[in-house]
This record gives C-alpha cells, sequence and structure tokens, in this order.
C-alpha cells in the first residue's frame, strides 16, 4: 500500500441478505386513535382534529367502508367470471380511503393510482365507470372535471407531480383549494415523487402525499424500498409528515384534516405514511403465496379496519342490528347496481380507436383513419359500414 | 418589419404570448433572472413576474409533471428544455402523460404544453448539448412536432403552438439563434399560414429538397450553389414534422420528379425515410430516380472536432443532389 493512500479498505461486502431491511419497523410512532380491539384511546395533539366526529358519522364512515369492500368483492367475482381483465383489490386499505377521501372539500382535487377505487367513491363517481377500465372498454372511467378526481395513474408516482402542478395552479389562482396525491410505498422510490417533493417544498404547493403503506410492491416488501420509515423521507425535502395506523379511519382523518388545514392556509406541503396492509393480491393476475408468509396475513386481520368501529360504537352503544342491516343492503344495492353496469355497458365501435388523440384534426391520423374505414367496409358489413358513416 | 435576432424573434413571440393570455406560464431551469442560458425568456421574468416565467429547480421530470398538473387546471404551461440531450429525463411525462391525456380522458382533459427544445449541433458543444431527437417526438402519437428555420416563422410559430390545444414540441435550430433576419410583428399568428403547412422556400424544377431547422439556411445555399451549375433546385422547409404536409412535398416531387430530404438526426428510423417512404407510395410513377437522404450518420454525437464530418453541409447536400439526378457523385459506380 502506497504511504500517501488514505482509501480504508473494508472487510465484509453488503450482500443479498443485507439488501431488504427485514426489521423495517412497521410499529411504533403511529398516530392512533382507535384500537384494533375498538377503544378510543386519546392523543394530544390529534384528537382536537375529529373532536366534532359523532357515533352517527362513525356509522357513516363505516357504511362506506363496508360499501367499499363490497365493491372490491364483486369486482374480484366479476373478473373470475370474466366480465373483468383485470382488478386492483383494495382490501385492507377501506380505513386509509376512506377516512382520507371523506376529510377532503369537493373543490380539491384528487390524483391517485389505480388502486384508490375506494377514493373515487367517495368523490362521487358513477359505479359503471370504476369498472370500465377493467372492462378494457375505455383508457379512463370517468371525466376528471366531473368529480375532481384525475383518472387512476397507471404509471408508478407519475401522479405526484400533477398533483403538485395542480396545486401551484391552485397558488397561482389564490384559492384555498388542496391537491391530493396518493400513492404507494414503491413510489416512493420513483424519481417522480421524489422530484414532486422537491417541487412542492419549493414552492410551498398546497399538496398532500398521501402514502398507503400497503407493505407490497407486488412481490417487494416494504424494506427493500428503503431503510428509514417513509414518513422520515418527508422530512429529508423540510415537509411535515406524520405516520398514522392506516387501519384506523379516525386517525387517518384526523391526519389529513390537520394537513389540508395547513395547505389551504398557505402552509405548504404534508406528507401523510398511511400504515395498512394489502390483504388481497397486487392485482387478480398475482398470487401472493408466492412470497408472503400466511402468518402475516393473520396478524394483519386482527387489525381489520371495520371491526374496530364496528366495536367502538358496540362498546357506545350506537351499534344496532337495523344499522347492520341497513350497511349491508347499501353494500348489496351498490354491487349489484356495479354489476349492472359492467355487463350492459356498450363495446366501444371499431373507428373509436382513432377518437381523442388530438383535439384537432392531425392530417396523417386522419388518412389512416380513412383508410381503415375503407378496409372495414370492403367487408361489406353494414354494421361496421354504419360506424363507419358514425364516426364522420 | 424589423430586424432581429432568431432569439429575439422567439423571446417576442413569447411576450405576446404572455401578454394576450394570462393562462400562459413559462417554466424552466435558469429562464428567469438570467432569462435562459441562450437567453430566450431575456427580461420576461421582470416583466411578467416570478409567478408566471418560474425558475424551477433542476428536475426535468419535474417540470414536465408540474406542467401536465398545471394544463390540468387550465394553464397553458410553456416548458423550457435547457439543452436537447436533457430531455430524457422528462421522456416517460411526455410520452406516457403529456401525449396521452386527451386519449386516456376521451378529450376531457386538454393538455395545451408547449415544450421548447434547443437542438442540433455546429456549435462546438461537449456532449449531450448537440442532438436531434426529434424522431423520438414524432414517433409518439399525441404530439405535435414543429422546428423553425427562420425568425419570422419563429414568432408566429411560437405563438400557434402555444395557443394549440394539443401538446406541441417545438424545436429551436441553437446554431441560428444569432442569424438575423426580418420580422413582422404585427402578423397575426391565427391567420398567418398554419405551422402544419410546409413551404416552398425556394423554387425550382430539377429536384425537391426537403429540409427543416437549420439545415433549411444550408439547403438554400445548396440550391443556390446548384443554380450556378444549371441545376434548379426546389427547397422546401417542412416546419411541421408531425404530422408532416405531404401535400405540398407531394405536389413538388410530381413537378420535380426528385427528391432530396436532409437532416442532422441519424438516418436509421429518421424523418427523412418516412418521407421517402410516403412519397414514393404517393407518387412513385412520377419518380425518376430512388429518393435520397442526406442525413446525420447513426452515431452518438461526436466530440466537436468531428461534428462537421458528421453534418450534413453544403456540399454533402449537393453530392446528394447529383444522385438524385443520376450525375456523378461519391457513390457513382457503387451498386447496392
Amino acid at each position: 500500500m502506497n504511504a500517501d493512500d488514505l482509501s480504508q479498505g473494508g472487510t465484509t461486502a453488503a450482500g443479498p441478505d443485507n439488501w431488504a431491511n427485514h426489521h423495517y419497523r412497521t410499529g411504533g410512532n403511529l398516530v392512533q386513535l382507535i384500537t384494533p380491539g375498538g377503544e378510543r384511546v386519546s392523543h394530544p395533539e390529534y384528537d382536537v382534529w375529529v373532536k366534532d366526529v359523532t357515533d352517527e358519522q362513525l356509522a357513516s364512515l363505516y357504511e362506506d367502508m363496508v360499501v367499499i369492500r363490497r365493491i372490491d368483492t364483486e369486482a374480484t367475482a366479476l373478473q373470475r367470471q370474466g366480465e373483468l381483465a383485470l382488478w386492483p383489490p383494495l382490501a385492507g386499505q377501506e380505513a386509509s380511503q376512506i377516512g382520507s377521501a371523506r376529510a377532503l372539500r369537493d373543490d380539491d382535487f384528487v390524483f391517485s393510482s389505480y388502486r384508490e377505487n375506494g377514493v373515487a367513491y367517495c368523490r362521487g363517481v358513477d359505479l359503471t365507470d370504476i369498472v370500465r377500465v377493467w372492462r378494457g372498454n375505455a383508457s379512463a372511467g370517468w371525466d376528471p372535471y366531473s368529480i375532481n378526481m384525475a383518472t387512476p395513474q397507471i404509471i408508478i408516482g407519475a401522479q405526484t407531480l400533477h398533483a403538485t402542478g395542480y396545486a401551484l395552479g391552485i397558488q397561482h389562482d389564490g384559492a384555498d383549494s388542496v391537491a391530493m396525491a396518493y400513492f404507494g410505498d414503491g413510489a416512493t422510490s420513483e424519481g417522480d415523487v421524489n422530484e414532486a417533493m422537491v417541487f412542492a417544498a419549493s414552492f410551498q404547493a398546497p399538496v398532500i402525499f398521501f402514502c398507503q403503506n400497503n407493505h407490497w410492491a407486488i412481490s417487494e416488501p416494504v424494506g427493500l424500498q428503503s431503510h428509514i420509515q417513509l414518513a422520515d423521507r418527508a422530512t429529508g425535502f423540510g415537509i411535515p409528515s406524520v405516520r398514522v395506523d392506516g387501519n384506523d379511519v379516525l386517525a387517518v382523518m384526523a391526519a389529513t384534516r390537520e394537513a389540508l388545514e395547513r395547505a389551504r392556509h398557505g402552509g405548504g406541503p404534508s406528507f401523510i405514511e398511511a400504515v395498512t396492509y394489502r390483504m388481497g393480491p397486487h392485482t387478480t393476475a398475482d398470487d401472493p403465496t408466492r412470497y408472503r408468509d400466511a402468518n402475516e396475513l393473520e396478524d394483519w386481520a386482527a387489525k381489520d379496519p371495520m371491526t374496530r368501529v364496528r366495536s367502538l360504537l358496540e362498546r357506545r352503544e350506537s351499534w344496532s342490528e337495523e344499522l347492520e342491516t341497513r350497511v349491508a343492503a347499501k353494500a348489496d344495492a351498490v354491487a349489484q347496481e356495479m354489476r349492472s353496469g359492467c355487463i350492459n355497458m356498450p363495446d366501444p365501435q371499431p373507428l373509436d380507436v382513432f377518437k381523442h388523440v388530438y383535439s384537432t384534426p392531425h392530417s396523417w391520423l386522419e388518412r389512416q383513419q380513412d383508410h381503415y374505414s375503407r378496409y372495414l367496409a370492403s367487408f361489406g358489413d353494414p354494421a361496421q359500414a354504419a360506424s363507419e358513416e358514425g364516426a364522420r | 418589419m424589423t430586424q432581429m435576432t432568431f432569439a429575439r424573434a422567439i423571446n417576442s413571440g413569447l411576450r405576446k404570448s404572455l401578454e394576450n393570455d394570462p393562462k400562459v406560464i413559462l417554466m424552466g431551469e435558469d429562464i428567469g433572472t438570467l432569462g435562459g442560458v441562450f437567453r430566450i425568456t431575456d427580461g420576461l421574468q421582470k416583466d411578467f413576474g416570478k409567478h408566471r416565467v418560474i425558475d424551477t429547480p433542476l428536475a426535468e421530470s419535474g417540470i414536465m409533471g408540474t406542467a401536465v398538473g398545471l394544463a390540468y387546471r387550465g394553464y397553458r404551461p410553456v416548458v423550457e428544455i435547457q439543452f436537447d440531450g436533457f430531455v430524457y429525463p422528462a421522456f416517460d411525462q411526455i410520452v406516457c402523460q403529456v401525449a396521452k391525456l386527451h386519449y386516456r380522458t376521451q378529450g376531457a382533459v386538454k393538455m395545451p404544453i408547449t415544450i421548447r427544445i434547443p437542438f442540433g449541433g455546429g456549435i462546438g458543444s461537449p456532449e449531450h448539448h448537440s442532438e436531434s431527437p426529434e424522431a423520438y417526438f414524432t414517433h409518439t402519437s399525441g404530439l405535435r412536432v414543429v422546428s423553425v428555420s427562420n425568425p419570422q416563422d419563429a414568432y408566429i410559430m411560437i405563438q400557434q403552438a402555444i395557443a394549440s390545444n394539443d401538446p406541441v414540441v417545438y424545436f429551436e435550430p441553437k446554431r441560428r439563434y444569432h442569424d438575423k433576419g426580418e420580422v413582422d410583428e404585427s402578423v397575426d399568428p391565427a391567420s398567418a399560414l398554419s405551422m402544419e403547412k410546409a413551404s416552398v422556400v425556394t423554387e425550382g424544377t430539377d429536384v425537391t429538397l426537403v429540409s427543416y431547422g437549420p439545415l433549411v439556411k444550408t439547403a438554400r445555399d445548396a440550391a443556390l450553389a446548384a443554380a450556378d451549375d444549371g441545376v434548379s433546385v426546389e427547397v422546401i422547409d417542412l416546419r411541421s414534422l408531425s404530422p408532416v404536409d405531404f401535400s405540398t412535398v407531394e405536389a413538388s416531387v410530381r413537378k420535380t420528379g426528385r427528391l432530396v430530404v436532409t437532416h442532422e438526426a441519424g438516418q436509421f428510423g429518421g424523418i427523412g425515410g418516412e418521407i421517402a417512404a410516403s412519397i414514393t407510395e404517393r407518387c412513385f410513377y412520377h419518380l425518376e430516380a430512388a429518393p435520397v437522404r442526406v442525413t446525420g450518420f447513426d452515431i452518438p454525437y461526436p466530440y466537436s472536432k468531428l461534428e462537421m464530418h458528421h453534418l450534413p453541409d453544403l456540399d454533402r447536400i449537393l453530392d446528394g443532389v447529383d444522385r438524385a439526378l443520376g450525375r456523378p457523385n461519391s457513390l457513382s459506380g457503387l451498386e447496392g
């Protein structure tokens, strides 16, 4: 070794066994207001944000959670029956989605991933529109401006930048709306999510980064994405963050309300890590038994978001059989409406494939469409000829 | 009419757009206080404010993705990518979001984003500062792509691009930034020639020479030189690369029977090949010879001491014209 060599040799190299942080802490320092057993525990900072929530409202949150789990079950069934090509289940994440979405105002704007169908339900989406994409009938289920929710994003994390840009627009307009970005634990590794936090912090944009840490990015555990808690990443960008029990609808609502209030009053962005669990597969095409332990699933089943609200309402004697029946009937009705809308959805027409690529005519594409319509017409099929006419 | 540089003409067009539409917002790296590394946005932040001419953090995907969000909110962002070779971090947002959102949402969400990219070589720069990435964008449906070749077009077409409800990639030939030309600022962009139309910039009868951006000047010079040699070259400035105005090219080729296309970008999978194929399909029986492409090589952009070997110049274009005319040329006697 050269005498002036200042480098220091290591002795043990980090290998694949050290790559994922298997000790990634999921517990500890979580904001929790309702325990898994249904006990209302007080929290010095967050109680104030939900002190107005009555038992009746709690029951309504419960209802929404039951309904979206039913939507999820029904959509999974539709996929198994060949009516949908694919479905990304949300089971287990009901409290994260309902607790946050119900805190939003109509004039707030949501940018989500494909798993936030519970959020879409809260925004008032037409039930048929929820399954439109998954049936292959469209690339987007709804007009974003009709419910102030962008159509779900498939590119992981890309929507966090859209939310940040939208928030810049809100700021520019002098409005007090907030942009809400939903994404998962895997997305926190994407450059876009990190760039979004840089931009949001630099411009103090009224945006909330709502991360549902459901522990799994398809087969990759959250410990592979991060060796520190996800909420701590935000701190590095100068963005206030909080970890909440994502299966506790009240805690999620409290954290969201706090962040919304900060954003509405010029306090800039916030980051919420809702610690929850994806009880189902990544999508209906996935097989989680290949990568995760059944015990883990059992542990999380004991932390179910609905059970604890029901227990709390029972403790307070605000639970009734009538409530249970009403909620179940509502869930069934919603599922039935969605199923019927799905099955009766008209197929798109062949020449629809060319529609809306541009907002005004594009000569190359017009020629391509013309040639294809001539090709279709060459079969002499009157139905196709009619659809060709319709497209002109 | 005012004499102004190419750079000043774009600046003036941007200023007009900012004045006419409060929804226009400029975003980019160093575009504010500095006025851009090429000074294209010089003085605009001072006059329109930091909230309309925004110096952004150094993250191209971040700039493009936030522009998408602003467009969602009803704004009309104009994004400056500092150099051609720096656009790739934004490529995902451009291809997956900017280009597809209108289609994805069945027309509900408009993406009136203008992406300004200084492109092309000839300025002696290090790597990543001289590229011609236009084919990546013309291959992406949902985008409109234009390239300007002179100050008057630069002034008009930047305003047309900003006014378009579709996303437009606006390629600026950086080696022409300091070229001067007459600009009539009284022309209304709405009634001027559409940015989607090509323009015949030199009339001729023997060969059609198609180009765009930085090589239009070189092509016109080549036409002048050819005229000395008794060859009449018709030069077409494509202006729009998506869509290409094939009708104008076709009409010219029906007249001349010969086609040469020249661009700085590499040849394989490029604009030249698309024009050669489409024109051959449209007027095969009017062609007297196979179409000829005179382009950059299919190499990474070379170090600056060699860039003039890569870039098509007047002599290489004339060699291509000779090939189209069946006159002695560098490939004479070579088969296949």
